[in-house]
């Protein structure tokens, strides 16, 4: 054993080592578990997650617990809790709805996971990189970003889905966000200019850090619980945006599909017999359901995430309060 | 930055972007293999029969999409540009008539509906936000809050089909289609009016029941922040009365960051006409669109679609420019974003 006093503290090797397993288990709590464990004191978010869960069950468990719905399988027109094999009745072909709500989850799950997914990893790297870099090129980038917040939403997906005519659901979710990130970018970075002269980032860069890293390991950890809101509101405006158009047949389609469904039971004149209005039902509440769990899930995490409303949080305990700055006209 | 500045910089930015919606355009239509170019060639090949030579399919390509199919590409572009800076939008297949004039026929109703949802949601939300937030926690605000919460879940489409359904066409109370009645006379006189507010109540009514719950928990939230605020204590302390504390101070600092996202709802509420027009057979700029996007008239479909940006963007950038008299600390707006 040495006697000698390491010369300085930066020479200084730790006394413990942490095992590879032990360090896997730290990161797994950091970001999984204590956000979790956080995540789950919120009623709102306990709710919307365990809708967004039944959709997730129903999209991969539920679809091999029954064979696909085939026209005349049953009676035409069968109302709604009528029959143990139709529970949600049939349409005008025979076929059973809930069969058809349940196939038409996997590719509406597809379709939210890549919209948001290509939104919010858009949005982050344009907004954490030019909010640090700063200078021309975050003018540049931000002028981008304010172009492309001015072009209606809306319209261009309607324009570019019929000159594409996108087919699969991962296509159909990123055209579906094509300019639904621009707004989330600039908020980022927004937040990115008050961190970047905190101190700690002024240290790493002081000592040499790359800017991946700073951003990465600094910055990043930082904006998480908002990246994770945004991610929810994205899938969302993908679910309400994807079903409107499937609807109106501006998106084409060869797979069930709820916003079809709701296309056909319309047209087929569900609005004027009682009969068919079962039909009309099931698709418009199973979107409005993936839609509050969704939006509670959101609230939920901004509610706790959210820095100023935790600081109000914790002085306040439980007072039954939301909050929503997060939340501008983005939806559509 | 002094306002002259930040006046020009919005201006060069709204040009710029109109310039760069105008090459999407261009870009769509022309560069697209197997896109609109070719789909129309094909179609007026099939429409005459083939008794068409080259140059007289590609003059009539040029007198529907204002694109000379047989001149270098910049040169097209620069053709399009200048059209289309002259109002000359191309022809509609579909219609036979130049699109400029049916967009310019349908505008004021997109514009009406818009106008009007945006005004009520704001004024509706603003106001319900502002009393939750004053009593907070009673009963009032908690029920109404997780109204809020439920009916914002709820997307505008189902709103408006479920009002179509009931209050169309089960009880037949409300208009299913057009605009105003058949045996008004167009013009200023109070029964047009009444037709035309009473023919446009159900697509106002979808947008707003589908839009207020958002602003109305915005608003809350800002104003419950505000209510915390040392200034406010101050206020009390000047002995200010109730009433200017509550409209002065909470009611205008909680607005204010909102100010930007009713901006941006501008362009949101233009947009979505093109699904609510249809459910309500509604001939504004929406409904012209689906019907182009349906018949694949292309000209119309682009034509609708720099329509619909350049409202947009002439409605943010009122917006911009009038907020620096709505938050004086904006001073022109210039410094918001900085830090």
């Amino acid at each position: 054993m040495s006697t000698e006093q390491p010369q300085s503290p930066f020479e200084t090797i730790s006394e413990t080592e942490l095992s590879r397993e032990d360090r896997y288990r730290q990161l797994f709590n950091g970001y999984v578990g204590t956000p979790f464990r956080i995540i789950w004191t919120d009623w709102r978010a306990r709710l919307g997650l365990a809708i967004i869960s039944s959709f997730l069950l129903m999209g991969t468990v539920g679809v091999s617990l029954f064979d696909p719905p085939r026209a005349s399988e049953g009676p035409l027109l069968l109302g709604a809790f009528q029959s143990w094999a139709f529970p949600l009745g049939t349409d005008s072909l025979g076929r059973g709805i809930l069969g058809q709500i349940v196939y038409a989850t996997p590719a509406m799950l597809k379709m939210i996971t890549a919209g948001a997914l290509f939104a919010t990893t858009m949005a982050t790297g344009w907004g954490l990189f030019a909010g640090y870099k700063g200078g021309t090129i975050d003018r540049l980038m931000m002028s981008f970003v304010d172009v492309l917040m001015t072009i209606p939403g809306l319209p261009l997906v309607v324009v570019l889905a019929a000159i594409l005519e996108p087919r699969n659901p991962y296509l159909v979710g990123i055209i579906l966000t094509i300019n639904g990130w621009a707004g989330f970018a600039r908020q980022l970075r927004a937040e990115v200019l008050k961190l970047r002269q905190n101190s700690y980032v002024e240290a790493s860069r002081t000592m040499g850090i790359s800017t991946f890293s700073i951003i990465t390991k600094d910055i990043l950890p930082n904006v998480m619980p908002l990246i994770v809101v945004s991610f929810v509101t994205r899938a969302r405006n993908v679910i309400i945006a994807s079903v409107g158009l499937y609807f109106l047949g501006i998106l084409p389609s060869s797979t069930l599909n709820w916003g079809l469904m709701l296309n056909s039971a319309y047209t087929s004149g569900g609005i004027y017999s009682p009969e068919q209005a079962h039909w009309l039902y099931a698709p418009m509440i199973t979107i409005v359901l993936l839609s509050l769990g969704l939006l509670l899930f959101a609230q939920g995490c901004d509610r706790i995430f959210n820095p100023r409303i935790r600081a109000r949080h914790a002085k306040k305990s439980e007072n039954e309060s939301s909050d929503d700055a997060s939340f501008h006209g983005e939806t559509m | 930055m002094t306002s002259a500045d930040y006046f020009i910089k919005r201006t060069i930015q709204g040009v710029f972007t109109f310039f760069a919606v105008m090459s999407i355009t261009f870009a769509m239509i022309r560069l697209m293999p197997g896109g609109p170019m070719d789909f129309l060639r094909a179609q007026m090949s099939q429409q005459v029969g083939g008794q068409m030579t080259q140059a007289e399919m590609d003059r009539k390509l040029e007198l529907f999409t204002n694109m000379h199919p047989d001149r270098p590409l910049h040169e097209q572009y620069f053709g399009y540009i200048e059209h289309v800076l002259s109002g000359d939008l191309g022809r509609s297949i579909w219609y036979n008539e130049p699109v400029a004039e049916i967009l310019g026929a349908a505008m004021p109703w997109t514009i009406f509906i818009s106008i009007v949802s945006l005004v009520v949601i704001y004024a509706a939300g603003v106001s319900l936000g502002a009393i939750m937030a004053y009593i907070e926690g009673s009963k009032f605000d908690i029920s109404s809050s997780m109204l809020s919460i439920v009916i914002t879940s709820v997307p505008f489409y189902i709103v408006a089909i479920v009002l179509v359904w009931f209050l169309g066409y089960q009880w037949g109370l409300f208009p299913i289609s057009g605009q105003f009645g058949e045996n008004v006379r167009p013009g200023y006189n109070t029964a047009f009016i009444q037709s035309i507010l009473y023919y446009g109540a159900l697509p106002i009514i979808s947008l707003v029941l589908a839009g207020f719950g958002r602003i109305a928990l915005s608003m809350r939230g800002n104003s419950i922040q505000t209510l915390g605020a040392d200034y406010l204590r101050v206020a009390r302390l000047r002995g200010l009365s109730q009433r200017r504390i509550a409209l002065r101070y909470v009611a205008r600092n909680a607005f204010l960051p909102m100010y930007t996202g009713m901006m941006i709802s501008i362009g949101t509420l233009f947009g979505s006409s093109i699904i609510l027009e249809q459910i309500f057979s509604y001939p504004g700029v929406g409904y012209y669109m689906f019907r182009a996007v349906s018949s694949r008239d292309y000209p119309l479909m682009m034509g609708t679609f720099l329509f619909i940006t350049l409202g947009v963007i002439v409605g943010v950038y009122i917006a911009d420019l009038t907020y620096g008299y709505v938050d004086p600390r904006a001073g022109g707006g210039g410094e918001r974003e900085a830090f």
